[in-house]
């Protein structure tokens, strides 16, 4: 079988004496929608944080497409084709929705030691700019600061800003948090629409979502993975039902 | 960026100031009132480098007069020494404050907020000691250059009208070259690294090479003033470097608006015409000059600048400014 395009071998990560992350091995195979459930504390962020290499990690490895990134810095890693989106939605606040996925696209254009042409004249930047904003569906928004953005369309553009590095695979932290179900539904369109264009690890809460859209579900518990399979497979798992399902109703 | 109103208001402001030599003849005090506005175009042009990544990398440089004390000193040494020629001079003051701001960067970056401020004071702060200990270049006291530096074959600078329309020359280029850099590529590297620098390499920038070489431009064109104002005085002294004058040029920024490049150029003409007028009144004049950028600060939050379009521009709901 062909490698996976990201595999995550018995990864730890300690916290003082709490274990984030706990021999934690997953792996994710080109064009999947791979997603991670867990309930709140999981250490689900954690584990983006490692992947993306904001956070060092105490054992273990993640390879990425061939190479072994365990202790690459995060921007060597996005050159290699890892994007993330947060959690906790984290933009350029005092810049146009525009001027934020037009970075994002800079980042992967080359070096910016570039010092005289006005940037925001650069078609070269500026086109696949706009066309990500449109694909989220924030194209009438494009001039607007970020920071005066709704919600629910920060939460689009902390996509687009991953989208637009053009990853070979995208993790995406609760993507719908704090979202109205109208907004839930429109997103759930959108990540259909990448589905398969992207290979996608997807943290979600939702669990409607997570088993319209996942091909494999990971289910995390105390920073362990102690499930992995297909959603009829996870929702037949007892100790799944018992660890997580379970306790649905809160 | 530039909108009308503020286009019209820098050209004006520019083209008055080119007048300045004509308007003094008339005035009376020809000879002062040269002097004071070179002066005032040199701070200018420390305070537009200090913006560059104050206002716009968002990173709080307390010890930018360190590198007007090198550009001065390196023109001052030479000097002493017996190279008068400012074709060696200027090209030494600007290696010499890109070396210096390349090592003190590359130090200071590694830091953030408060640390940063800190230890960028503390760099400051050892250069000035420095100075102090040269005895051999005047030491406390400062050391008097025998001429201003000789271009042979370009340019005289003995004149103090032609020496005004260098330093003028220059703050335009300064401005000019600041407004393409902001705009530019790298400029929007900076510029995001101030909003959400983990945003920024979460996306795929490497930032602290960008925030290092804008450090290094910025305390280049320091050093440059530096060097024009050992140039103005035929002196150069520890005290260019002393922390109240890194605190000088800060207020300077920030009077005249953080990011906004031309702001600052107002706000060192706008305290140095201050401490001209108090202190002629009255010698408690820092006593009167701390409760009017008080309510600068309060009232003009976008300073000098700021007030030029009047209307407070649209900035995002729960944006808590810089750093
Ligand atoms: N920087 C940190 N320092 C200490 N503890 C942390 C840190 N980040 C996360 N944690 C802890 O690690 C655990 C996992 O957190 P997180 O990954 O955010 O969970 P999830 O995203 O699944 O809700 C939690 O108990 C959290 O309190
Ligand atoms: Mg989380």
């Amino acid at each position: 079988m062909a490698e996976p395009l990201l595999a995550v071998e018995s990864l730890v990560k300690r916290f003082g004496g709490l274990v984030a992350t706990d021999h934690l091995s997953l792996a994710v195979e080109p064009a999947e929608l791979h997603a991670v459930i867990g309930p709140n504390g999981a250490g689900k962020t954690t584990l983006i944080a490692e992947i993306i290499g904001e956070l060092g990690v105490d054992e273990g490895r993640i390879r990425f497409d061939g190479h072994d990134i365990t202790h690459r810095p995060t921007p060597v890693r996005s050159a290699l084709g890892l994007a993330r989106s947060f959690q906790v939605t984290s933009l350029f606040p005092d810049m146009s929705a525009l001027d934020n996925v037009a970075l994002a696209v800079q980042a992967h254009s080359g070096h910016s030691f570039r010092f005289w042409r006005d940037a925001r004249a650069d078609a070269s930047l500026r086109d696949p700019a706009h066309d990500v904003l449109a694909q989220v569906g924030l194209g009438p928004r494009a001039d607007v600061l970020a920071g005066n953005l709704a919600h629910g369309e920060q939460r689009q553009l902390e996509i687009a800003m991953a989208l637009a590095t053009k990853p070979k695979l995208l993790l995406l932290d609760e993507p719908m948090a704090g979202m109205g179900t109208e907004e839930s539904a429109q997103l759930v369109t959108l990540l259909k629409s990448l589905k398969r264009r992207f290979t996608i690890l997807l943290i979600e809460h939702d669990m409607d979502a997570v088993f319209q859209l996942a091909d494999r579900i990971t289910v995390l518990v105390y920073g362990r993975a102690i499930a992995t399979g297909t959603p009829d497979a996870i929702r037949a798992n007892a100790d799944v039902r018992q660890a997580y399902l379970g306790e649905e109703e809160e | 960026m530039l909108t009308n109103r503020r286009f019209v208001a820098v050209a004006s402001f520019l083209v008055l100031l080119a007048l300045v030599p004509l308007l003094a003849r008339f005035v009376g005090g020809e000879a002062f009132w040269i002097k004071f506005a070179t002066r005032v175009m040199i701070y200018a042009i420390a305070a537009v480098s200090l913006d560059l990544i104050l206002g716009f990398g968002g990173m709080v440089s307390f010890g930018h007069a360190a590198f007007l004390g090198v550009g001065a000193y390196a023109v001052g040494i030479l000097s002493a020494e017996g190279i008068a020629n400012g074709f060696v001079q200027w090209p030494v003051a600007i290696l010499a404050s890109a070396l210096i701001a390349a090592a003190i960067g590359a130090i200071s970056l590694m830091t953030r907020g408060v640390y940063f401020i800190m230890i960028t004071l503390a760099f400051s702060q050892m250069l000035y000691f420095l100075g102090v200990s040269l005895t051999a270049y005047g030491g406390d006291d400062g050391m008097r250059l025998a001429n201003r530096s000789r271009f042979p074959g370009l340019i005289d600078l003995s004149g103090d009208v032609t020496f005004f329309y260098v330093v003028l020359a220059i703050l335009i280029g300064a401005l000019v070259a600041g407004h393409r850099l902001v705009n530019s590529r790298f400029g929007m590297v900076i510029q995001g690294c101030r909003s959400n620098e983990r945003r920024m390499r979460a996306i795929g920038f490497p930032t602290f090479r960008y925030k290092l070489a804008a450090f290094v431009i910025s305390g280049v064109m320091c050093g440059i003033a530096g060097a024009l104002l050992a140039n103005l005085t035929a002196f150069v002294s520890p005290s260019e470097m002393h922390w109240t004058r890194s605190g000088e040029i800060m207020v300077m920024v920030i009077m005249g608006g953080m990011g906004s490049l031309f702001g600052p150029v107002l706000g060192a003409a706008g305290l140095l015409v201050l401490e001209e007028i108090l202190s002629s009144h009255t010698q408690h004049w820092q006593a009167i000059l701390g409760p009017i950028l008080v309510l600068l600060v309060l009232f003009a939050k976008r300073g000098l600048f700021g007030l030029i379009d009047g209307k407070s521009a649209e900035k995002p709901a729960g944006l808590t400014g810089h750093g």
